[in-house]
């Protein structure tokens, strides 16, 4: 798999990944701003507006159609969270055009589709369509409303929000729901207009075709894109360490089942850190994997819950561990994982244990290449973050790590808020 | 072992069957890095009734097949979910509700990772100590998928389609049922359907076929005795059995489910059925679809809404649901709809634009390993290819298509599915 960074203008990249292994090819164009609560609304509105119509595709039945012509490509509008950063993005996947029915080259057409919606939108007095622009509002504010479906990522998200309270980190990517209801198609247009001018921008291309045809098929598509930007950087501000005391909090909810969120500072580091690879260690050895001491303890021993596991963010230094249990056992379950965490302190792990936690983040490096999709992701990552490591390098790092500096990585790690998801009182 | 070359999608696969029944699948890609190995016996959530040829019959608790592919990873030596992590392999399982499957995928260590695998499924070890323990483990999981708006939107559509057959059952059973599970229980369900002869093998990655089966050929039994049978209960009527099921939960906006009952494919034709029931989804409600550009424009769905066919033992349906604060609303428009193209017949271009880009999307799925090796389990226990889908696809015409429409999506086939918010 061969990868190449083209710095197509001043904050504009190109990173094409070479391979034949898939049937299809996957394009995405991303553009990267700091996550605010002034923009973030009408960041994350702005792609679905943008997939309603064009002017060569006035609505959802043309764009379909156009999809459909292209053997199904499937458009996707992302919102994605890296860190303190809010990325929007089209990610274009599409038959290779070695599978085509017709054998016509796919690559072209989708960039062009892709240029077309994003570049060209249809609009009313000069600017967005109003109906557009209030029917995704809605939609929207109801994604936002709907995370409370899902109780796991929900209690992680009110965990950050509480735990982060005046970081830009603890706002939602999505942005308000309110907010985006009322979206006026003016300050919108006026979001969009600034995002294009100055947003960082990165295309990511995964497939067979060579380097030279994607080049072309970019800056065909999307050479409005391709005047240089100013470079901000951007940046995530790391905490260290809580600020005080432990913050407790509980929210309730009519449900079954309790959740119990923990989450933690890592002591500064983040990816940049030297100590980064044996974070990613020490996290995988205490609660991301299957035969790491929070599965085998909280589950497997006391059998307190279906689920435990522990998550780093590794543009924030933050650590979030998450579980599943009954309310009377949230005591219980929190001294069980708070225990586990003082033998990680301790480097009371054994050598197998270590081996599997490493073991694990390789295999995933390596298989992740398997995966157009994760490759996408993995590469759209490391450009948000400005840096250029591929997977074995990343890999060759976590082999490194000694268990000492896993010890003093998990010495580092301190508890910062608790929350709790409970049932309504009776 | 015998090989098959799909040529219009580029795969390869290798197949042989083995002395105890067992079918073995490899589809080799030597450049990718992964391996993938699914090992599945054809028996899921809805085998509550069973009996072994001759026998009585025997009545299982809801729940139990879920119950046993949990306890399945219990070894003399501990438990074989650790060993596969221990080696650097990604280890899980499923059940379903007519397959439950174990799987793995790895980047090293495979031979070793596959005779676990094999091992662990077919040499069951239970104390009536772990499955106490497992009790607990398993009802958090049963509490967490109360609480889960789209499991319960799902089961209502099922129990209002269905009067009798066991879908209408969750998969993972109650507090209750699991309660009465015992070690003996589960060595009598894993007797009855945990026969090599009524599972199969399915690899994919960077592996050598002749290992495969050479290692498989080692690990199990050499010989088999006979699968049980299983009654998924009366034959249902034509229609549904409630046009209405609702629930109150603590969700944002309300989640609906529509669904139509239909005929089960018959023998030899499930694939089919599912190509021809899945492009009638796409052309009656599906983003190309007049309707859903209407339903979208009104705001009375949004992009959460889906439409797909499913089939199990004795059931087929289609179901198309997601948000909508009016889901009868929904429905009457559906009904509509059908009942126009029933009369008027399909738009042409549609149709075609349709069979593309439904077809594009079968052959993209092909790039995930577990995607092949769980469908290629599927259609093996179907009687059928999986690979062979674009000659099927081939096969089926609009007026199919449209015959399809006017005996499925009717009134009195219809069941509307509705969870509410709470206090609403």
């Amino acid at each position: 798999m061969d990868v190449t960074h083209t710095q197509l203008a001043q904050g504009v990249e190109l990173i094409s990944v070479s391979t034949d292994k898939f049937k299809t090819g996957t394009l995405s164009v991303s553009l990267t701003a700091p996550l605010r609560r002034e923009t973030a609304t009408a960041n994350a509105l702005l792609l679905d507006v943008l997939y309603r119509g064009s002017e060569k595709y006035p609505d959802i039945q043309a764009i379909s159609a156009a999809e459909d012509e292209l053997y199904g490509l499937s458009l996707t509008p992302m919102v994605r969270q890296r860190g303190e950063a809010q990325c929007v993005s089209f990610v274009g996947s599409f038959i290779d055009d070695k599978f085509a029915l017709d054998g016509a080259p796919v690559l072209e057409g989708a960039a062009a589709f892709m240029g077309e919606l994003l570049l060209r939108p249809a609009t009313e007095r000069g600017v967005f369509r109003a109906d557009y622009v209030k029917s995704e509002g809605v939609n929207l504010a109801d994604l936002i409303r709907s995370q409370v479906n899902d109780k796991r990522s929900w209690s992680m998200r009110r965990l950050t929000e509480v735990m982060c309270e005046g970081e830009p980190y603890a706002l939602d990517k999505f942005g308000d729901p309110e907010e985006a209801e009322q979206m006026d198609p003016a300050v919108l247009w006026d979001r969009y207009q600034a995002l294009l001018k100055e947003a960082g921008v990165i295309f990511c291309y995964v497939g067979s075709a060579p380097l030279g045809r994607v080049e072309r098929a970019v800056r065909d598509a999307f050479a409005p894109l391709l005047a240089p930007r100013p470079r901000t950087a951007l940046e995530h501000t790391v905490i260290p360490a809580p600020k005080g005391e432990v913050r407790e909090h509980t929210d309730r909810l009519d449900v079954a089942q309790g959740k119990l969120a923990l989450g933690l500072r890592c002591g500064g580091i983040d990816l940049h850190s030297p100590e980064y690879p044996a974070l990613l260690v020490c996290n995988a050895v205490y609660g991301g994997t299957p035969n790491a001491k929070l599965f085998m303890n909280v589950r497997e021993k006391l059998s307190l819950c279906y689920f435990a596991s522990s998550m780093v963010n590794k543009y924030k230094g933050v650590m979030v561990v998450c579980s599943g249990v009954e309310f009377s056992n949230f005591q219980v379950a929190k001294e069980e994982i708070l225990a586990q965490l003082d033998k990680m302190r301790a480097g009371e792990f054994t050598d197998a244990e270590l081996h599997a936690g490493k073991q694990a983040l390789t295999s995933g490096y390596r298989a992740l290449l398997d995966s157009q999709k994760q490759v996408e992701d993995f590469w759209f990552s490391q450009a948000v973050a400005g840096v250029d490591e591929p997977p074995e390098g990343l890999s060759r790092r976590v082999e490194a790590v000694t268990r000492e500096q896993v010890a003093a990585c998990a010495r580092k790690l301190a508890l910062d808020t608790v929350y709790y998801l409970a049932g309504k009182e009776d | 072992m015998e090989q098959k070359y799909y040529e219009s999608l580029g795969e390869r696969v290798c197949h042989t069957a083995l002395e105890n029944g067992l079918h073995i699948y490899v589809d080799a890609r030597p450049d990718y890095a992964k391996q993938f190995a699914f090992f599945c016996t054809h028996y899921g959530g809805m085998n509550m009734r069973f009996r072994h040829p001759g026998g009585d019959w025997q009545d299982t608790p809801a729940g139990v097949a879920h119950f046993l592919e949990h306890k399945m990873f219990d070894t003399k030596d501990g438990n074989a979910l650790q060993l596969l992590a221990a080696n650097g392999a990604q280890p899980n399982a499923f059940t379903a509700s007519s397959i439950t499957g174990y799987f793995f995928s790895s980047t090293q260590g495979f031979e070793e990772n596959l005779r676990t695998l094999l091992g662990f499924v077919s040499q069951p070890y239970f104390t009536q100590e772990s499955v106490d323990k497992e009790q607990g483990i398993i009802g958090q999981e049963i509490r967490m998928g109360d609480d889960d708006p789209d499991t319960e939107v799902f089961y209502g559509l099922m129990r209002g389609l269905y009067e009798h057959n066991p879908i209408r059952v969750n998969i993972a059973g109650t507090v209750e049922s699991i309660a009465e599970i015992t070690a003996d229980t589960l060595y009598a369900c894993h007797r009855a359907f945990y026969n090599p002869n009524n599972m199969v093998l399915w690899v994919a990655g960077s592996v050598d076929p002749e290992q495969v089966a050479r290692i498989a050929r080692e690990v199990l039994p050499p010989a088999a005795g006979p699968a049980a049978e299983t009654d998924f209960g009366p034959a249902e009527a034509p229609r549904a059995f409630a046009p209405l099921v609702e629930k109150e939960m603590a969700v944002s906006a309300p989640l609906f489910q529509l669904g139509f009952k239909g005929e089960p494919p018959e023998a030899g034709d499930s694939q089919r059925q599912y190509l021809l029931g899945s492009l009638v989804c796409d052309v009656l409600a599906g983003p190309s679809s007049p309707l859903y550009a209407r339903l979208y424009e009104e705001g009375l769905i949004n992009n959460s809404f889906q439409a797909g066919y499913e089939s199990e033992p004795r059931c087929a349906f289609l179901s198309m649901g997601g948000e909508s604060r009016h889901p009868e609303k929904v429905r009457d428009m559906v009904l509509a709809e059908a009942a126009r193209v029933s009369r008027e017949g399909l738009d042409g271009a549609l149709w075609e634009r349709q069979k593309k880009a439904r077809y594009g999307s079968m052959v993209c799925k092909l790039n995930s390993l577990e995607n092949l090796c769980i469908e290629g389990a599927q259609a093996h226990f179907d009687g059928e290819d999986f690979l062979d889908f674009p000659a099927r696809f081939r096969s089926i015409s609009k007026g199919d298509a449209e015959a399809f429409l006017r005996a499925w999506c009717t009134p009195e086939r219809a069941c509307l599915s509705v969870i509410r918010p709470k206090g609403e």
